[in-house]
């Protein structure tokens, strides 16, 4: 190995003076945002009573719990489970179904290709982001009050909730259309809608329909926490056994939703691929 | 200018059109069959989860009157006819946010620390070992699939009541949701610099830090801060199970039927989203921008 020579080091100095000689502002930036995150991550601890003592004797309290989980056992409520698993997937998709049917229109006024006014699509994307900003589980509580416990407000609650996050999606999908199939179509005369059924929906809908399949997914899993607040579903069993400290029972019911969650994702992406590959051949 | 449309023979058309009509009956049968299919699925659905149209009628009513409730204090009046009655319990909710917000912070921060030194393991490209990337992925699915307030259910017997909990929770669901996302973009990077560095003899650890994470920091960054926003969420109801956080007040307001404490409440929640949404989204901005400078 040979050392360059100084005078070639300080010919580099010279040519790159945006490596060499950066500000220091610039170079304090980095260990600055590292130091001040670590920082309120400290100050974190502290507020949030975090204490080794604490952190101790609640794995030791973990530990027992896991030993206490194994071997999983339904005891005598296989049955109940697997009524209840059922009730979340039809949950899930459902709710899912219901969100996609109500956000589909209100996306088309949500995107800037159709509603090119300002003033109209600025409270329809704030109405969907304060939708999307309750978490389902708060929508399961309202809706528990409206319709009573059971996994009818279970579907409303995923209903609603999704309804705006596919509305800003669905919005997004549309908005990155190809604007030359609607100039054809409106160039061989096709009136608005005419434009959006034969020049925007082939285009978007394979997109639309893998994330709805995405979100069915995703949402059997949301739909395995609102039984914790009473909204149906095997959550309900689950918070249920977890409070009356039965693990065995515990640990059988997340193995059942770990495999259901398993099941539907290889599900939906087989089918996802097969959508999205006729989309390729067409 | 005009240019001549051939029109093919009547013999060849006939063919093509017969072609063209099969292969539209064969997408439309198959379009037929999969709405038929989906729909069966639906109905049964519908059966399962106890979906009653009738109840949904009869009870609609109560949904745009609880809006209705939530908007009025107990007075009678308009809650925004008095702020000061209706936001009574600032002091203490705004005290609360902050906690929703610090838990969600230091949950998000710790995971993406573990999910960071995990992901390598988990990606197919650096991984030092199939065996260590088999495990490690699979613990990865389990972290992220168990909903977090589940664990957060168990963690509040294990750890006590409290925000310890919460925390936690958050803390293992981002491990699996962020090593994911982390080892899916070093499976994409550009695989040179890697060879460059191990022709060097640089040690494992040595690849990963001079060859590697220059090329994946800023995504790390970004997911990190999609996370956080995602984990203030999920802070947010944290409280339902006794982990900390504005949830238990929310959850004791909606019980207990404190209708305008709902909406105050409600109100605070969607506006720190809200703040935090555009705070992400602006930082994340700055941190793509500078990535795009270079």
């Amino acid at each position: 190995m040979k050392r360059l020579p100084a005078t070639d080091a300080e010919n580099l100095r010279g040519r790159y003076p945006e490596i060499f000689d950066r500000p220091l502002s610039s170079r304090l930036a980095m260990p600055g945002v590292i130091a001040g995150a670590l920082g309120i991550f400290a100050f974190g601890l502290v507020e949030l009573e975090f204490s080794p003592g604490r952190m101790l004797a609640g794995l030791h309290q973990l530990g027992w719990i896991v030993m206490l989980m194994i071997p999983p056992d339904p005891g005598s409520s296989l049955p109940a489970y697997l009524v209840a698993l059922g009730e979340t997937l039809s949950i899930a998709m459902l709710g899912t179904t219901l969100a996609a049917v109500f956000a589909l229109p209100v996306s088309l006024l949500a995107a800037k290709n159709i509603v090119p006014s300002n003033i109209f699509r600025f409270p329809v994307r704030r109405f969907l982001d304060s939708i999307r900003g309750v978490d389902t589980l708060i929508w399961a509580l309202v809706w528990i009050n409206v319709v009573g416990l059971g996994p009818f407000a279970g579907v409303l609650a995923i209903a609603v909730s999704d309804f705006g996050a596919f509305g800003k999606l669905f919005s997004e999908a549309i908005e990155a259309a190809d604007k030359k199939q609607i100039e054809g179509i409106r160039a061989s005369g096709g009136n608005a809608l005419h434009e959006i059924r034969f020049g925007l929906m082939p285009q978007v809908l394979p997109v639309i329909a893998g994330q709805v399949l995405y979100f069915i997914e995703s949402n059997t899993r949301s739909a395995t926490i609102i039984g914790i607040v009473g909204a149906g579903g095997i959550g309900l069993q689950l918070a249920e056994q977890i409070r009356v400290l039965e693990w065995q029972k515990v640990s059988f019911l997340i193995l059942m939703i770990l495999v259901a969650v398993a099941a539907i994702d290889w599900i939906s992406a087989r089918l996802r691929f097969a959508i999205i590959g006729k989309r390729a051949v067409v | 200018m005009t240019s001549a449309v051939s029109i093919l023979p009547d013999p060849q058309l006939a063919v093509l059109n017969e072609a063209y009509r099969k292969a539209v009956a064969r997408k439309r049968l198959r379009m037929t069959l999969a709405t038929a299919v989906f729909f069966a699925v639906l109905v049964i659905a519908a059966l399962g989860a106890e979906v009653n149209p009738a109840t949904f009628v009869s009870k609609i009513g109560n949904f745009a009157s609880y809006f209705d409730r939530i908007a009025t204090l107990e007075g009678g009046a308009r809650v925004w006819s008095d702020i000061a009655e209706w936001f009574w319990g600032w002091k203490k909710w705004l005290s609360l946010l902050g906690e929703t917000i610090l838990i969600s912070y230091v949950g998000t921060l710790a995971g993406a620390i573990l999910a960071f030194a995990l992901n390598f393991l988990a990606a197919e490209n650096t991984s030092p070992a199939p065996w260590l990337q088999f495990s490690v992925r699979r613990l990865m699915e389990f972290c992220r699939t168990v909903p977090d307030i589940v664990f957060a259910l168990i963690f509040v017997i294990a750890f006590g009541l409290g925000p310890m909990a919460g925390v936690l929770a958050i803390m293992i669901h981002s491990v699996g949701a962020l090593g994911k996302l982390y080892s899916e973009i070093v499976e994409n990077i550009d695989m040179k610099p890697v060879e460059g560095v191990r022709s060097t003899g640089a040690s494992w650890v040595s690849c990963m830090r001079f060859a590697v994470l220059p090329q994946v920091a800023a995504g790390f960054a970004s997911y990190t801060l999609l996370r956080f926003e995602i984990n203030v969420r999920g802070a947010s109801v944290m409280g339902f199970v006794g982990a900390g956080g504005i949830g238990q007040e929310l959850v004791v307001a909606v019980r207990k039927f404190y209708y305008s404490d709902v909406s105050a409440i409600l109100l605070m929640i969607i506006v720190t989203v809200f703040v935090i949404d555009i705070g992400t989204g602006w930082a994340r901005g700055r941190l793509f921008g500078k990535d795009a400078r270079r």
